[in-house]
């Protein structure tokens, strides 16, 4: 039987976007239908929270539990849904997919968490530099407005909804979903504490669900088919499908939908292909620029929550990063740290001054400064910038995981840059030119 | 306001006013559309100056420089003239695995600029950015509204003219 995948029913081989006619004529807008007449907000709910399905984002909390948290008591005044397509996260290329191939599953999947919740608001908060999908995204909310499937009493049922897109202007921290709001307020996007959560008090003080383009898209589907028909979509533990991602030297980069729990081996070497003639595989981070390595051992593991948290790093995005041989272990961290020094906020200490620390010991190390103390240096770091709640948010606990788990696995290399004083990668013709 | 704040403020244009008035219409206030402002503003004039900040900030009810703290958090604002066309250079890992850096190397070398600068023409600007989101088809970048999958150094060569040209 041919695999169900829900999210890429719709993505053409040319990868041309899908427009209301397509997407109608495949069933699309049916799950709407089939909530505006049959399911309250609380049948909807329910049937998310069966589902099991989890944030794409990165974090992976249980969509249904985090909107369950909003109030419905009815009380007047706005409440917003927001879709997170802030996707910045190094190595990271799966909303892109989703919202140029098929604008308006995103759309259709807003419609139905915002009627969920009772927002009256939404928005599509998007990198500035996603132009394409910007446009598709604004063209395909005119032609929901037209059909009656925004605005005002949709489809007859006396609900109404408004949706904006907005252009982002950088910065990898307005995808932390409480940055995300102080930006979406025309501030600086710093993160904010929590209590309270967003559900609670997010943008402008509102209830407010912020969720990943890939979350949302999977709503529709859900609301459509059943929690049960999307259980057993995943071949493991989780639920549903995901996009999975591989970038780095292999033989076929690209980006794929596939069963939750498909093991890694089969994305790596079934789609990707495997490693590049003339390379070898040395590690791989699985989900993005801020998830811990794995290695060889691991290529047999289920890509789901608990068996890549068990091995010590995190599903993160689903988009792998692969390390071959032939590229410095201690480079590819120092490149990593040194983006997630850049994109700091600067609101907490431990990660606008830890940050460029660790990435200026990385910088000593590859470029034959470093001392035989600098591992201890690192280490101190990611023990002390790594833990979660000494700092603000979740990005320099995240900056620490590919370092931390570098030092594990590639301690040697490290070693030898700091015994020979020189990177055993560099060319000398680069190094030269470098200066 | 007296004639001499007139003069030392410039007035936005109908049609950037337009613009960020549309914006001001769903939000609660004025100063809450100030990135969407500085992006309109930027939009017609390529960057956004002091004296530009200060119209905006006018206009939102806000001071410039708390307008200003907004405008340099984000790194799309430009706060410094920029070049007609703008060069996004990504390099986050993936493109950094598949050689970015050669590639800054060969761009300044063929523009004669550095990370940050704009050639002496003001045809283009060279910026580095954080991960495009394509890096299935790294090393990618992003040329004005374009972006290029997959450059190497022939590309590089089309784009930008040989090296050691002058663009």
């Amino acid at each position: 039987m041919a695999l169900d995948l829900p999210l890429t029913r719709n993505v053409r081989a040319d990868l041309a976007p899908t427009d209301i006619a397509a997407y109608e004529g495949n069933g699309g807008y049916q799950g709407l239908r089939h909530a505006m007449a049959q399911l309250s907000p609380a049948d909807c709910l329910q049937l998310v929270k069966d589902s099991n399905l989890r944030g794409r984002g990165g974090a992976g909390f249980p969509t249904g539990m985090k909107w369950s948290f909003v109030p419905m008591d009815g009380s007047p005044g706005h409440k917003y849904l927001i879709c997170n397509a802030d996707e910045m996260e190094p190595g990271t290329f799966k909303d892109r997919l989703l919202l140029e191939c098929d604008p308006h599953q995103l759309i259709e999947g807003m419609i139905l968490s915002a009627y969920t919740i009772q927002a009256d608001v939404a928005y599509i908060f998007i990198r500035a530099e996603y132009l394409l999908a910007a446009d598709l995204l604004r063209q395909a909310i005119a032609d929901c407005y037209a059909r009656g499937y925004l605005g005002q009493d949709i489809l007859g049922t006396g609900y109404s909804l408004d949706m904006h897109v907005h252009a982002s202007a950088g910065r990898y921290i307005c995808g932390e979903e409480t940055a995300l709001i102080s930006s979406l307020e025309g501030k600086r996007a710093n993160p904010r504490a929590k209590p309270p959560f967003p559900q609670v008090s997010g943008l402008w003080g509102r209830p407010t669900i912020v969720n990943n383009v890939e979350t949302l898209c999977n709503i529709p589907h859900i609301i459509e088919r059943g929690a049960d028909w999307f259980k057993a979509l995943g071949v493991g533990e989780d639920a549903g499908t995901k996009l999975f991602g591989v970038s780095g030297r292999v033989k076929n980069p690209g980006c794929w939908e596939m069963p939750m729990g498909t093991p890694i081996r089969e994305i790596l070497e079934g789609k990707a292909g495997g490693m590049e003639e003339g390379y070898r595989l040395r590690g791989f981070l699985p989900g993005g620029g801020s998830t811990d390595f794995l290695v060889e051992e691991h290529l047999d593991l289920p890509m789901e929550y608990e068996s890549i948290g068990k091995a010590g790093s995190r599903m993160g995005t689903g988009t792998m990063i692969v390390l071959d041989d032939q590229t410095c272990p201690v480079g590819f961290v120092k490149n990593l740290m040194e983006f997630f020094a850049q994109e700091s906020c600067g609101f907490c200490t431990p990660c606008r001054d830890g940050l460029p620390w660790s990435a200026q010991v990385l910088d000593d190390i590859e470029s034959g400064r470093g001392l035989p103390e600098d591992i201890a240096t690192l280490q101190r770091q990611v023990q002390y910038i790594g833990a979660m709640g000494n700092t603000h948010c979740a990005l320099a606990p995240g900056a620490m995981e590919p370092l931390q788990s570098a030092l594990k696995y590639f301690r040697e290399d490290f070693d030898r840059h700091i015994s020979g004083q020189a990177c055993p990668w560099c060319d000398a013709e680069v190094a030269h030119a470098a200066h | 306001m007296s004639s001499i704040a007139e003069q030392l403020i410039p007035v936005l244009s109908e049609q950037e006013l337009a613009a960020i008035d549309a914006e001001l219409a769903h939000v609660p206030y004025p100063a809450a559309a100030a990135i969407d402002a500085l992006k309109i503003v930027q939009a017609h004039r390529g960057w956004v100056s002091d004296a530009s900040l200060v119209a905006i900030a006018r206009h939102l009810q806000m001071s410039a420089t708390e307008l200003d703290g907004i405008a340099t958090f984000y790194n799309l604002i430009f706060r410094r003239p920029v070049g007609e066309n703008i060069i996004l250079l990504c390099n986050s890992v993936s493109c950094w695995i598949k050689g970015c850096e050669k590639l800054q190397r060969q761009i300044s070398a063929q523009l004669e600029i550095a990370p940050g600068e704009t050639t002496a023409d003001n045809k283009y600007t060279l910026l580095p950015v954080t991960c495009l989101g394509a890096c299935d088809k790294a090393p990618v970048l992003m040329l004005g509204d374009d972006l290029h999958h997959n450059v190497d150094t022939e590309l590089l060569r089309e784009l930008f003219g040989s090296d050691g040209g002058q663009g």
